[in-house]
């Protein structure tokens, strides 16, 4: 069984409001009740059975319920009811075992491995797969033909073989919880190990256990009466397994007795299934994003959004421009019914040929400007108003024209290299994938064209790094290889979004060359987003300063470098260290005067 | 690759040897009760002692499973303690039935699953919440129930088709078809819909990576994208699932077999079980241990098929 959690947030969940929330969940009020009153069924069946469960009544041979028995009778004129409820008993107290058994098993385990780590953890975790590749059921079945028929013995071994469901959702949970900083503190200020692990871990982990427990208990319901069904129980007793079993070989007698052992083990395994679904959703929804809106509550916010906006004529691009982006916005959801805006109708221009440096802090909304561009915002993101003007069409809205401009004329060159290249193909396969989105060619011909331009972006050996796989080659390497995939299909506009951030300081500047050269040799446009100032003033010819999702200046490098207008821009000019200790080179500029 | 496909197949070795020295010890640790109850309630001591000596109980544990693992690994896995039969041949009889349950589900859980979770996955809406709907039912109903109440609609009640026996295919296709719908049918209401759920997980996971964006920004089509990328991405997760899935799905097919009537590994484990047949025993445990073990080695070649890093590293 997979019942790995996502590990909550150690204040995420504290029991009042994990226990209210399955409260006030009809689902999981309706399964707690039928739990519970199964459990109590179980405790006072000796007291409440109407009739004794073995005493044959021939008068009753599979009479119809609601007669003399509520249930009617087996085909012995046995109370199908009473014996139900002895079943119920046994099977509480079966349940009793596996969860005991397993919960002892995995979850000390599951500690100790997870907080010792090293080679306890190894050989726990060699342990678990051991037992998770174990066909349980057929060794149940060769255990009982060693100590026969307790089906309590069985249950015990079945609370072993499910042990890992535990031991990994403790391990998984603890190695979250050891490396957060709380437990740091606590060392700091000298509580001794042991009770970081009870106080801390155990608060922490309680929510999932009971969650896996419900599982585990569904699980060990079933094929403790699939055991009985098969015979494999105590065979005087009465249990719901072995109930099913004789109703079923008497369906066509009595069809409507087979009915009741059924729906009892049914109702209670969906009970606790649904009550653990309840209880995952309850612990894994802290903390958790909110879901993406309807798209019907979207189209009303947007719509709203335009009508009280003063409508602005979108001005057709002059010919010396590229790509222009008119008040541009973008929001996320808040609430199930709201949207808060990241970027604040934002317009800008790149003429041909240029290099317009977009900079801001990291959530200044930059990326976001690009991911718009280039159509892979978010799923959750809301695009509240703007257009992205290319060649005549408006990319924005425009997705066939989106799709025929991306690749062929427009290449993108991603922020993290690493992250950036599908891991499961060699590079070669990916270039040529990107090649064949864009033209149809001959094999030969395509790897002719993918090593030729490998060739210009600085990879000496393109022959050996197509056979490479992306986790194979460096993180410049890969850098080159990405802008080798943007410049595939011959753009005349390259969009990076902080493509030199990922990388070594060296390779940075080499990277920065290498645009540097493409750009003159194929006289690229290039959209360049970055938080780096030295950056700017090496390769970028005009330069848009956004902060917090609003465009606050504009203008040429020199200009801007030189004579900042807006104080945002001034203050990040201040914040660039000396020239001494600048991670890039600042080349043939004179940094603005009246630094500190 | 060689490497990373011998280290699997010892792996597969040692939890086969694993399994089957516990089972043995398990099983063999009582040599007088064992000849006791081959022999009957009235049998007198001599007759035990002789017994025991007849069976190879007395030696120790270790020579006897050492000895039993040279005969095992020429195919001769001992003889039935009632009938005589030599186990191999009792378990060859049977494979037929149980094979063609558990490969019919195996295949038709991993297509149906992949299918069902890519899309939920991709698209969203009705699809996935009929998913996550069904993927609790089928989780919480038990599969032994889900195949009686078949049995009783289909078989008993409506008669379209048999509630019990097994036909072989070389006999006639068509019945041996019509056999196999209600088991498989009540197996993979379940599996599917568990391994649907992980492989939905999967997919979302392989759709938020950043590689994916990139290739939609080459302008890569989203079915491509989808296919080739996100697919190929999430695979190894899935199989994994499926692989234990599959564990499950051998040990729900003894109740299978037993509800349906089907004279398979299961039907002969359960029995053996019950008279105390202990080379049987042993004989369907190792049987189930090497299904477990060549699909654990099929998955983990598709895995290092998929995905380089594992095979590489």
């Amino acid at each position: 069984m997979m019942t790995d959690a996502v590990p909550p947030s150690p204040d995420s969940s504290p029991r009042p409001s994990l226990a209210l929330r399955v409260a006030t969940d009809p689902l999981g009020l309706v399964s707690s009740i039928v739990i519970v009153v199964v459990i109590l069924g179980g405790v006072l069946a000796p007291w409440i059975m109407p009739n004794d469960p073995a005493v044959q009544n021939l008068s009753l041979v599979n009479a119809p319920p609601l007669g003399e028995y509520l249930l009617g009778g087996d085909r012995l004129g046995r109370d199908i009811f009473s014996r139900l409820l002895s079943g119920t008993q046994q099977t509480v107290i079966a349940s009793l075992i596996v969860v005991v058994v397993a919960s002892v098993l995995g979850i000390t385990s599951g500690l100790v491995a997870g907080y010792r780590g090293g080679r306890v953890d190894a050989v726990a975790g060699w342990l678990s797969d051991l037992l998770m590749s174990l066909p349980g059921m057929i060794l149940i079945i060769a255990l009982y033909s060693v100590v026969g028929g307790s089906i309590y013995v069985s249950m015990a071994f079945f609370g072993i073989l499910i042990a890992p469901s535990y031991f990994r959702l403790v391990r998984s949970l603890v190695l979250g919880i050891r490396n957060e900083l709380y437990i740091d503190a606590a060392r700091v200020f000298g509580v001794s190990e042991w009770r970081i692990v009870s106080r801390h871990v155990l608060g922490a982990i309680r929510g999932p256990i009971i969650m896996t427990t419900m599982f585990i208990l569904a699980a060990g319901i079933a094929i403790q009466a699939g055991l009985e069904y098969l015979g494999l129980g105590d065979p005087n007793s009465s249990s719901w397994g072995r109930t099913l079993q004789e109703t079923f070989e008497n369906i066509t007698m009595s069809p409507i007795a087979a009915l009741w052992p059924s729906l009892l083990i049914t109702i209670t395994t969906l009970a606790l299934v649904l009550l653990g679904t309840v209880l995952r959703d309850a612990v894994q929804s802290a903390g958790s994003r909110p879901d993406g809106l309807s798209a019907r509550v979207k189209k009303r916010i947007v719509l709203a959004r335009r009508s009280s906006l003063p409508q602005r004529v979108s001005e057709p691009p002059s010919a010396s421009q590229v790509l222009s982006v008119t008040d541009l916005a973008i929001g996320y959801p808040d609430s199930p019914t709201t949207v808060a805006a990241v970027v604040h109708g934002v317009s800008l221009a790149i003429n041909r040929g240029e290099v317009l440096g977009v900079v801001g802090e990291s959530g200044s909304g930059k990326s976001q400007i690009v991911a718009a561009i280039l159509g892979i915002l978010p799923r959750t993101a809301v695009v509240l108003s703007g257009s992205v003007l290319y060649g005549g069409r408006d990319l924005m809205n425009d997705e066939k024209g989106r799709r025929a401009a991306l690749g062929r004329h427009i290449g993108y060159v991603p922020q993290e290299p690493m992250a950036n290249l599908d891991p499961t193909y060699t590079v070669g396969k990916q270039l040529e994938f990107a090649l064949r989105a864009t033209r149809r060619l001959p094999r030969k011909q395509a790897l002719e064209q993918i090593y030729d331009l490998l060739r210009q972006v600085g990879i000496e050996s393109p022959a050996a790094v197509c056979s490479m796989y992306p986790h194979q080659v460096s993180g410049g390497t890969a850098q080159r290889i990405l802008i080798a995939g943007a410049l595939i299909g011959d753009p005349e506009l390259l969009i990076a979004d902080e493509p030199t951030t990922a990388l070594d300081v060296t390779v940075q500047a080499e990277v920065l060359e290498l645009l540097r050269t493409l750009r003159s040799e194929r006289n690229l446009s290039i959209l360049l987003v970055t938080h780096n100032l030295g950056v700017v003033a090496d390769i970028c010819d005009s330069v848009a300063v956004m902060r917090r999702g609003v465009l606050v200046e504009t203008g040429s490098v020199q200009e801007l470098l030189s004579a900042p207008k807006h104080e945002y821009t001034q203050s990040l000019l201040r914040a660039v260290p000396d020239r001494e200790t600048t991670r890039t080179p600042l080349p043939e500029l004179t940094l603005p005067e009246g630094r500190p | 690759m060689f490497k990373f496909a011998a280290r699997s197949l010892l792996t597969g070795i040692a939890l086969a040897l694993v399994v089957t020295a516990f089972t043995f010890s398990l099983v063999f640790s009582k040599g007088e009760s064992i000849a006791r109850q081959v022999l009957g309630t009235s049998a007198s001591a001599d007759q035990v002692e002789i017994k025991i000596g007849e069976l190879g109980l007395d030696d120790p544990l270790p020579a006897q499973y050492l000895d039993w693992l040279v005969h095992a690994l020429r195919g001769d896995f001992g003889n039935s303690f009632y009938s005589g039969e030599p186990v191999a041949q009792m378990l060859a009889v049977r494979v037929e039935v149980t094979l063609s349950i558990v490969l019919i589900a195996f295949v038709m859980t991993a297509v149906l699953s992949v299918a069902v979770g890519v899309l939920a996955a991709v698209r969203g809406g009705w699809v996935d919440r009929a998913l996550q709907f069904v993927a609790v039912l089928g989780a919480a109903i038990p599969q032994f129930i889900l195949a009686i109440a078949l049995a009783y609609v289909f078989a008993i009640h409506l008669r379209v088709l048999p509630a019990t026996g097994y036909v072989s295919a070389r006999d006639d296709i068509g019945g041996w078809l019509a056999t196999l719908i209600l088991p498989v049918t009540a197996i993979l209401v379940g599996s599917v819909a568990g391994a649907a759920q992980q492989f939905r997980g999967a997919m979302l996971d392989a759709l938020e990576k950043e590689y994916i964006n990139t290739l939609r920004a080459r302008g890569i089509s989203e079915f491509t994208v989808v296919t080739r990328h996100a697919l190929r991405n999430a695979a190894a997760p899935g199989m994994t699932v499926l692989s234990l899935q599959t564990i499950a799905l051998l040990g729900g097919v003894v109740l299978i077999e037993r509800i349906f009537a089907l004279p398979g590994i299961g039907t002969l484990a359960t029995e053996s079980a019950f008279r105390g047949d202990l080379p049987v025993v042993l004989g369907t445990v190792t049987f189930t241990v090497a299904v477990v073990v060549v699909i654990n080695f099929a998955a983990s070649m598709m895995l290092g098929w998929l995905n380089p890093k594992v095979r590489l590293s």
